[in-house]
């Protein structure tokens, strides 16, 4: 046997070798397979395969009136489940021209805070985890259990709570909801430093995600990329400040921006928006006027036929709502522009010629919720 | 950030076949499908408009013709226009694609070829998104599917 052909089939040096990552791969956090090309042990290129969760929520839409479908948005993004819940609840109001009054703005906007800060919890847990840090796990798990405990006691439920409904909210809050927020605030701002000195800091985390994955800034807007993952490609693209929603525009913040555009520079931003959203918190909290937590709605929801838009900041990114209306009580066609479904395509241009374990820590920094790309 | 009435008067520069709808909150744009790329191409590279995100596509059916919603925004200055083209032909509906101008149109396009049937033309991988080829299109609102779906 020559020495070519020893080279080429029996040690396989000039052959690419297609390995499926997935659909139960732990560290996709879901159903999603990676179609990977390896030559040794490095990525040639990938093909994400979604679909394996598609539930045809636009197509259930269509058959569903406006405040039921309210629950099947919480069913995309579920870690920011009431985000999705507002942008519908957003559109409807818009369509229908209610003011809905100021106290339900200002606890509608604690609670995207709130929930941004658990979905941004349970990615630092999970992304430690996935980099091989297990304690980061029970670190992050530990703390979002007073978010979802703060949710449990008002709406009855700590994942998919459904608690935003056209017009405003289905019941008013709980009368601790204020004095457990403000614990909460004090509590984290203690723990969140632990955070930096377990993960941040380390050397073996920063080998691991510095340098790796970049993402210049044209990729990021020409892939549709959104939310921390842009902001970590000095993109910015934060809703919350370019189209102001709910008490946004009541609120100082800051949009944070990273120019690191790699792993850790996308890390670094969710690191930096849960002090933002921390600093969002105790501004409103104390504040929260008095009054109805619903407008006056007629009892069966109908839009005027024509087109309405709609966009929010989830944890993720960018969700658009577009719905086309004939004057019915269910919309003509609903579609969802959902941020993780845009966030995932660019996988292959960002990890092509990195080690596969650095795919792990590349597909762990663009958070990627998988029940939200396949709708 | 341009207003609406300068963006139709620069729209209307490139394209006078473009039909602008009354009323709405966005500027929405009507152009015939086959001036679709060559519109959004000059609104992508001239300076004032910078058209450089692909917020989201997507197709409505009719029963009578399909429309494409593309949804343009300038990351510059942020203002946001509505880009529509209707398709009558029902059978064979195609339509050009924008994945060269747009990377982020490529996905897109194969979810609406998935879930609706318009071909895309120049799109550098067309095949089906989620469902089986067999799997007819079922955001069409003409599809029936006995088993899986209960009419109400």
């Amino acid at each position: 046997m020559s020495e070519e052909i020893i080279k080429d089939v029996i040690v396989g040096e000039n052959e690419d070798y297609i390995i499926n990552m997935g659909p139960q791969h732990p560290s996709t956090h879901g159903v999603l397979r990676f179609e990977v090309c390896l030559k040794g042990e490095t990525v040639k290129y990938l093909i994400p395969h979604i679909g394996y969760i598609h539930r045809g929520i636009e197509k259930m839409c269509e058959a569903n009136t406006y405040p039921q479908i309210i629950h099947l948005t919480d069913r995309m993004d579920y870690l920011s489940a009431h985000i999705n819940n507002e942008a519908v609840c957003l559109l409807v109001e818009d369509a229908m021209q209610v003011e809905v009054p100021e106290r339900v703005k200002y606890i509608r906007t604690i609670l995207d805070e709130l929930n941004r800060i658990a979905s941004h919890q349970l990615w630092w847990c999970a992304f430690g985890m996935d980099l091989g840090a297990l304690t980061s796990f029970f670190y992050g798990l530990r703390d979002r259990e007073h978010i979802l405990d703060i949710f449990e006691e008002s709406f009855g439920s700590r994942l998919l709570h459904s608690f935003v409904m056209p017009g405003g909210l289905m019941h008013d809050v709980h009368p601790n909801f204020q004095k457990r927020i403000k614990e909460f605030i004090k509590y984290f701002r203690k723990k969140l430093p632990e955070y930096d000195q377990l993960l941040t800091g380390n050397v073996i985390f920063q080998n691991r995600t510095k340098g790796i994955g970049y993402m210049s800034k044209e990729t990021a807007i020409g892939y549709g990329i959104t939310g921390p993952s842009g902001r970590g490609s000095n993109y910015s693209c934060d809703i919350r400040k370019i189209a102001p929603y709910s008490a946004y525009d009541k609120v100082q913040f800051n949009e944070i921006l990273e120019t690191g555009c790699d792993t850790f520079a996308r890390y670094k931003v969710r690191m930096a928006e849960m002090w933002e959203s921390l600093s969002i918190l105790e501004q409103l909290v104390d504040n929260i006027p008095e009054g109805d937590f619903t407008a006056k709605m007629k009892p069966i929801i109908k839009l005027p036929a024509g087109e309405y838009f709609q966009r929010v900041e989830t944890a993720r990114g960018e969700l658009a709502v577009y719905v086309v209306s004939d004057g019915n009580k269910s919309p003509y066609r609903m579609k969802f522009r959902t941020p993780n479904f845009s966030n995932l395509f660019v996988m292959n241009e960002i990890t092509a010629g990195h080690k596969i374990a650095d795919l792990i820590a590349i597909s762990g920094s663009l958070d990627l919720v998988i029940p939200d790309i396949d709708r | 950030m341009l207003n609406r009435q300068e963006l139709t008067d620069i729209i209307r520069e490139f394209e006078p076949e473009a039909v602008f709808s009354e009323g709405t909150k966005l500027l929405e744009v009507i152009v015939p499908a086959e001036k679709l790329v060559a519109l959004a191409e000059k609104l992508k590279s001239d300076k004032r408009t910078a058209f450089n995100y692909l917020l989201n596509h997507t197709a409505v059916d009719f029963l009578t013709h399909f429309t494409v919603v593309y949804h343009l925004e300038s990351t510059d200055y942020r203002h946001l226009i509505v880009l529509k083209s209707l398709i009558s032909d029902r059978e064979n509906p195609k339509v050009d694609s924008l994945s060269a101008l747009y990377p982020a149109a490529e996905y897109f396009e194969r979810e609406v070829f998935d879930l609706f049937g318009i071909w895309f033309n120049n799109h550098p991988n067309m095949k089906r998104f989620f469902l089986e080829d067999d799997y007819g299109f079922p955001l069409r609102k003409d599809f029936r599917d006995e088993v899986n779906i209960i009419e109400r």
